[in-house]
């Protein structure tokens, strides 16, 4: 008969247990994806060793402003969000849906991609990253989809955050910054002192558990699972930013016709990178392409964006042509009627929009001031 | 050891609505200047029948895929006896709408859908049936007529207004005398006549008043462009009709059809799942926000 899994005691690891943690999971099969240094920025990319890791490295955030910076410690996971997320793994940024071939009837569409999605391990995903991936999946995780499928085979090494960074407000949304229960694989916590560099891991599946059971690790004391509590809990009154969560969607209800967004859209670009560097965004268009003989068609799916001015158009002309209907779209829908259509909020306090917005336009200050506005005697 | 996950059925296959159903145009009628009807069979599996009021994804080979109203629709029999037959109206209006315009009998289309929310005619079961279409807005309403006229007794009057901004921007003027001759009341009206034109001039709205003997036993149904939902539901709402009792037809950019895609957002709906027929007590809020 079988039995449910207790989940095992919190062990302990070292930094070459890390190693050992990415060949296990090598071993099994999965492509472990994980943050490393590359182009100035800490990137999100497919590692061949733990070595690859950003040890040593920080960020300094600020809105409009990304820049490294060398720590005063070897910590892995000492830096907080980067200009990527992990969606362009889940739900990646350009997927050919299908192809066909013209026939003398008219044209078949060629047989299902065959290709088997990827199985991912996904090494030092941030409680707020947690919730974004969950945000994603009520949107995304259609049965049959093949966002179901890479989702279905994901393995995640969570990181508890010790360092939110100074645009970071996981702790107004709710998201972070410890990892719950459930969401993860295995979730570990970085501890660097004069006790040397470990790492706490916590079990949170079966799966997890088997894992885990293949690389070298200790017992944790108590002393230590405090330790890691507590630098958890620090990390939670050290956040850059802050945002009133609650009545935010009443917020945004009442505030279509605020003045406030004529003087954001002032400022805004229309760009499109806070869409593309948040974790939850998830819209994407159609192409449609042929070869240069037309006897070959396909398919691709491609991120797309609300702030752009085709994304609203239909025949005559865009519902959204002022930059500030659409910055209102935008930021309406991540904070607002995300509930109505997916039943939460589609803001994970990430802050990645903030510091990849190119004239640092800073969300939590544009609800500030649409409360002021609405508010005022 | 290995690790298990849940396991996962057909790794890389398609979710069914992405994936189009091909099509052949076994007929193709000319409606107006720039609108045809195209009557399509399936050259496989076919899609589940569409409810009065829901869309497709109608793909042109090479050129793109567009969302069209179901404007009428013959299920298929179970022994294949009998084949589906799907029936689209499309006004030409860019590049896919064009290339759909121009399909010859045995050329080859892709279909996706049905998708969205549906008219619900029997919602005026035993009561008034007040059907209102604006332009090209007659085609999804087609199916909603079909219905009504196939089982007449279940409503007290049927009443179609049509309007059109010319007389040769009328369609389905053919059926529009089968209609009547079926015991609806069918008004027509054009923004502006022309030569030989001896029909009524104005505004769909208009026809309204005279056409209402019970609002508050009314059932109305509305498509045509958001302008012409607006004034015709405010103009049912002050002749008395319940705002609850209107349903409108919306439109918005789609590309999926499956609410993945985004693009369709009026406010907190998803018209390719909320709608694209909602009731007006719903969409008049949202329809007055500009830019929304």
């Amino acid at each position: 008969m079988a039995t449910a899994t207790a989940i095992p005691d919190p062990r302990l690891i070292d930094a070459a247990g890390l190693e050992n943690l990415c060949q296990a999971l090598a071993a099994e099969g999965y492509h472990v994806v994980g943050p490393a240094v590359q182009d100035g920025a800490i990137v999100l990319r497919e590692l061949s060793s733990a070595a690859e890791l950003p040890f040593g490295w920080g960020v300094r955030l600020e809105p409009g402003g990304y820049q490294l910076r060398h720590r005063d410690d070897t910590a892995a996971f000492g830096h907080s969000a980067g200009p990527q997320s992990w969606k362009r793994f889940l739900h990646p940024p350009r997927e050919r849906l299908w192809s066909a071939t013209r026939t003398a009837e008219g044209f078949d569409l060629d047989g299902a991609e065959d290709d088997e999605p990827p199985r991912y391990a996904f090494l030092g995903v941030r409680p707020c990253d947690l919730h974004a991936i969950a945000i994603q999946d009520r949107v995304l995780a259609q049965p049959g989809s093949r966002y179901a499928a890479r989702r279905a085979r994901l393995f995640i090494v969570a990181v508890n955050c010790t360092e939110p960074g100074e645009t970071c407000f996981c702790t107004s949304m709710g998201t972070g910054p410890g990892a719950e229960g459930g969401a993860y694989d295995l979730a570990l916590t970085e501890l660097v002192d004069e006790r040397g560099h470990r790492f706490l891991v916590e079990v949170g599946s079966p799966q997890g558990a088997d894992l885990l059971r293949q690389v070298p690790s200790e017992r944790a004391d108590h002393a230590t699972l405090r330790q890691a509590r507590s630098e958890v809990e620090a990390a939670a009154d050290r956040m850059g930013r802050h945002m009133q969560a609650d009545g935010l969607r009443e917020l945004m209800a009442d505030s279509h016709q605020a003045a406030r967004w004529d003087d954001v859209a002032s400022r805004c670009l229309t760009c499109g990178n806070c869409t593309m560097a948040c974790p939850t965004c998830f819209c994407t268009t159609i192409e449609d392409t042929t070869d240069l003989t037309g006897e070959h068609a396909e398919r691709w799916e491609l991120w797309d964006s609300c702030f752009d001015l085709d994304f609203s158009y239909l025949h005559g002309g865009s519902v959204r042509t002022s930059p500030k209907s659409r910055y209102r779209q935008w930021l309406t829908h991540k904070l607002g009627t995300w509930h109505d259509q997916f039943g939460s909020s589609g803001c994970v306090g990430c802050g990645r929009c903030i510091v990849w917005c190119p004239v640092g336009i800073d969300l939590t200050e544009e609800v500030k001031a649409l409360r002021a506005e609405r508010d005022q005697p | 050891m290995t690790i298990t996950r849940e396991p996962v059925s057909a790794p890389g296959t398609l979710v069914p609505p992405m994936r189009p159903s091909r099509y052949v145009v076994a007929a193709r009628r000319a409606e107006t200047y720039d609108t045809v009807t195209l009557m399509l069979r399936p050259a496989e599996a076919p899609i589940e029948p569409p409810r009065p009021g829901q869309f497709t994804m109608l793909y042109a080979y090479g050129v793109g895929e567009v969302p069209v109203s179901v404007s009428g629709f013959r299920p298929g029999g179970s022994q294949g006896s009998r084949v589906q037959v799907l029936v689209q109206t499309i006004r030409a209006v860019g590049a896919v709408t064009r290339a759909l315009c121009t399909a010859a009998p045995g050329d080859m289309v892709g279909v996706r859908g049905p998708f969205g929310t549906d008219w619900q005619p029997h919602s005026a079961d035993g009561r008034d049936m007040l059907v209102v279409a604006g332009g090209i807005g007659l085609a999804p309403l087609r199916p909603v007529l079909l219905t009504a006229l196939a089982e007449r007794a279940r409503y007290d009057r049927v009443v179609l207004l049509v309007g059109a901004r010319s007389p040769d921007d009328l369609i389905f003027t053919r059926e529009l005398e089968t209609w009547r001759r079926r015991d609806a009341d069918v008004r027509v009206t054009v923004d502006h006549g022309s030569a030989g034109w001896t029909g009524q001039v104005g505004l769909v709205t208009k026809l309204i008043d005279t056409a209402i003997e019970d609002p508050a036993d009314t059932v109305a149904f509305v498509c045509g462009p958001e302008i012409m939902l607006r004034l015709c539901s405010e103009e049912l709402v002050n002749r008395g009709v319940a705002a609850a009792d209107i349903r409108v037809s919306l439109e918005r950019n789609m590309r999926c059809g499956a609410a993945l895609c985004g693009h369709c957002q009026l406010g907190p709906l998803l018209l390719c799942r909320d709608g694209p027929v909602v009731s007006y007590a719903e969409a008049a809020p949202l329809m007055a926000r500009k830019e929304l």
